[in-house]
């Protein structure tokens, strides 16, 4: 059709050039890492206000609002300690079993609400991000957030049971802190990660219930970490020690309790944790950002 | 018109455009049975389908132009939209454009369970804007959209309000921001009489602060009131690119046919 072409450029100039002597950017230019992570900065009030809005729209609805966050991880415990430390006595030999379970699960249960919270965030959010613009990062990072406040109010729960259960409080508690960080690091990257791989494989969102079990079984959440080193040796005990939800674990149960035997000496615990960190969370943001303009097809 | 007085704000390049849809199960693929033979027949191409939304499409919109986009349904008009603002990837050629297009349609969804203040705020933060900005701004915001007028609705969830309410402050949030290129998709159509001419105007009034504005709507009367000119556009190919009035006549009588 003669009409459709450059009909309003007599100078019969091509488009291409035309673009460039105006400086028109070609709608979705993707950015240059560096610069994506300053516009994500940019819009940090923006993630703040989504993740608000999404914890007052979940528990909008219930009668008790807010006071889920604290009743979800209190009733949690509850079941925990009722069936592994009452009825059934896993701890038998290990020093107060209680606390030391209820650790392992509140900090397994904060990756693990990040990881199925960050794989629904693309694809939960298509309205969002067909209407508006903004960087695509803001989603999962959001999640990720939810995750964190939530976990913070789980972690005043969990201190009132370590403190309950008789463990002293001392100036090591401090170093739940850094492990918190380490940690939320980590779920952010996880978060990134598991939103593109979730707006790519739709299949995968069946699977991470299935993923997250068996990660879970494989960190020493619901029995001791001895019985790695009772029942492994070699390769096998090094694979398994560096899983890092098993690092994590390990670290807060470091920090909170006393006479509680770790997995490995604080200090390999931390590099550990240092190095899954940086790492996880340096790589889930760059393969999140590759993505970046595709996220919209759907 | 000289051309040297004229700065193109967008600029499609032959541009095409192919949706995947995922999920697009026939009725015959609906059982487990079935989805497995699918995987090991390897056609698994069933479950995606493409669609060749816009085949090939060139313009340049100049500074200070309300362009009306036009019709029928499902001749690419929306697509074509979503993706000279950045939102959806062309498979072939280019689009581009000055600044950062914005898109303000009837569906672009917000937060339900929210309600409609919060949803200004984070609106807007979407778009950009500082906290202090969305401060000044939410109570200029609401009361444009007219949410206010039957009683404090500005505080109640969205997923009450009726539908023409949704989208007058769906429309009102992105018209608060000074935009290079907006695109608007039907939001006009929707919304009563009042809240039309009090969006027409701000339409005029952001086209006048040098911006460039495209319509899409099946309301004839909403793009003769607002656009000069006019693209036709028909199974995802130009018709017609010209002065509104000229366009109209001719879409008009192929519609007849």
């Amino acid at each position: 059709m003669p009409e459709t072409a450059v009909a309003d450029t007599a100078t019969g100039v091509p488009l291409k050039e035309l673009a460039a002597r105006h400086g028109l950017a070609s709608s979705g230019r993707l950015l240059g890492p560096v610069e994506y992570a300053r516009q994500l900065w940019g819009y940090r009030h923006f993630i703040t206000a989504h993740a608000k809005a999404k914890t007052v729209s979940t528990l909008g609805t219930t009668n008790l609002g807010t006071l889920w966050q604290v009743l979800t991880p209190a009733i949690n415990a509850l079941v925990y300690y009722i069936i592994f430390g009452v009825i059934i006595g896993t701890g038998a030999n290990t020093t107060n079993f209680v606390p030391y379970l209820c650790i392992g699960v509140f900090v397994f249960g904060f990756t693990q609400a990040t990881v199925s919270q960050g794989v629904n965030s693309i694809t939960g959010n298509l309205g969002l991000i067909r209407a508006l613009h903004f960087p695509r990062a803001s989603l999962p990072l959001s999640a990720a957030l939810v995750e964190i406040r939530n976990f913070i109010t789980a972690m005043g729960v969990l201190l009132i049971i370590v403190l309950i259960t008789g463990e002293p409080v001392n100036l090591q508690w401090l170093l739940i802190l850094p492990a918190m960080v380490l940690q939320a690091m980590f779920n952010m990257g996880m978060a990134m990660g598991g939103a593109r791989l979730g707006s790519k494989m739709r299949d995968i969102k069946q699977l991470i219930p299935f993923i997250m079990r068996f990660w879970m079984y494989a960190s020493a959440v619901l029995y001791p970490v001895t019985r790695f080193t009772d029942h492994l040796h070699g390769w096998k005990l090094h694979l398994v020690e560096a899983n890092p939800m098993l690092v994590f674990v390990e670290l807060y149960r470091h920090s909170l309790m006393e006479n509680v035997t770790l997995a490995g000496s604080p200090r390999l615990l931390w590099t550990e944790a240092v190095i899954w960190a940086v790492v996880v969370c340096g790589a889930g943001f760059l393969y999140f950002w590759r993505g970046e303009k595709g996220y919209g097809r759907g | 018109m000289a051309d040297n007085e004229r700065v193109p704000t967008v600029i499609a390049d032959d541009a095409h455009i192919i949706y995947k849809i995922v999920g697009a199960i026939g009725t015959n693929q609906a059982s487990p049975l079935s989805a497995f033979k699918r995987l090991l027949t390897k056609t698994n191409s069933a479950n995606v389908r493409e669609v060749h939304a816009v085949k090939g499409v060139s313009f340049v919109a100049y500074k200070g132009e309300a362009i009306g986009l036009i019709g029928s349904n499902g001749s690419g008009k929306s697509t074509l939209l979503r993706a000279v603002a950045g939102l959806l990837p062309v498979q072939r050629g280019a689009i581009y454009a000055a600044g950062q297009p914005s898109l303000l349609g009837v569906n672009a969804a917000l937060m339900n369970d929210l309600s409609g203040e919060r949803n200004v705020e984070l609106g807007c933060l979407a778009m950009g804007m500082s906290p202090g900005e969305v401060k000044e701004r939410t109570k200029a915001i609401i009361d444009f959209s007219g949410i206010n007028e039957r009683g404090d609705f500005a505080s109640l969830p969205m997923r009450t309000y009726s539908s023409g309410m949704a989208a007058r402050l769906r429309f009102s949030i992105a018209a608060a921001k000074q935009h290079d290129v907006l695109l608007i998709d039907e939001a006009l159509a929707t919304g009563d009489a009042k809240f039309r001419r009090r969006s027409e105007a701000r339409v005029r009034e952001l086209r006048a602060q040098a911006g460039t504005v495209f319509l899409v709507s099946h309301s004839e009367q909403s793009i003769r009131d607002t656009c000069e000119r006019a693209i036709w556009l028909e199974s995802g190919l130009i018709r017609a690119d010209g002065p509104t009035a000229d366009v109209l006549k001719e879409y008009e009588s192929y519609m007849k046919k």
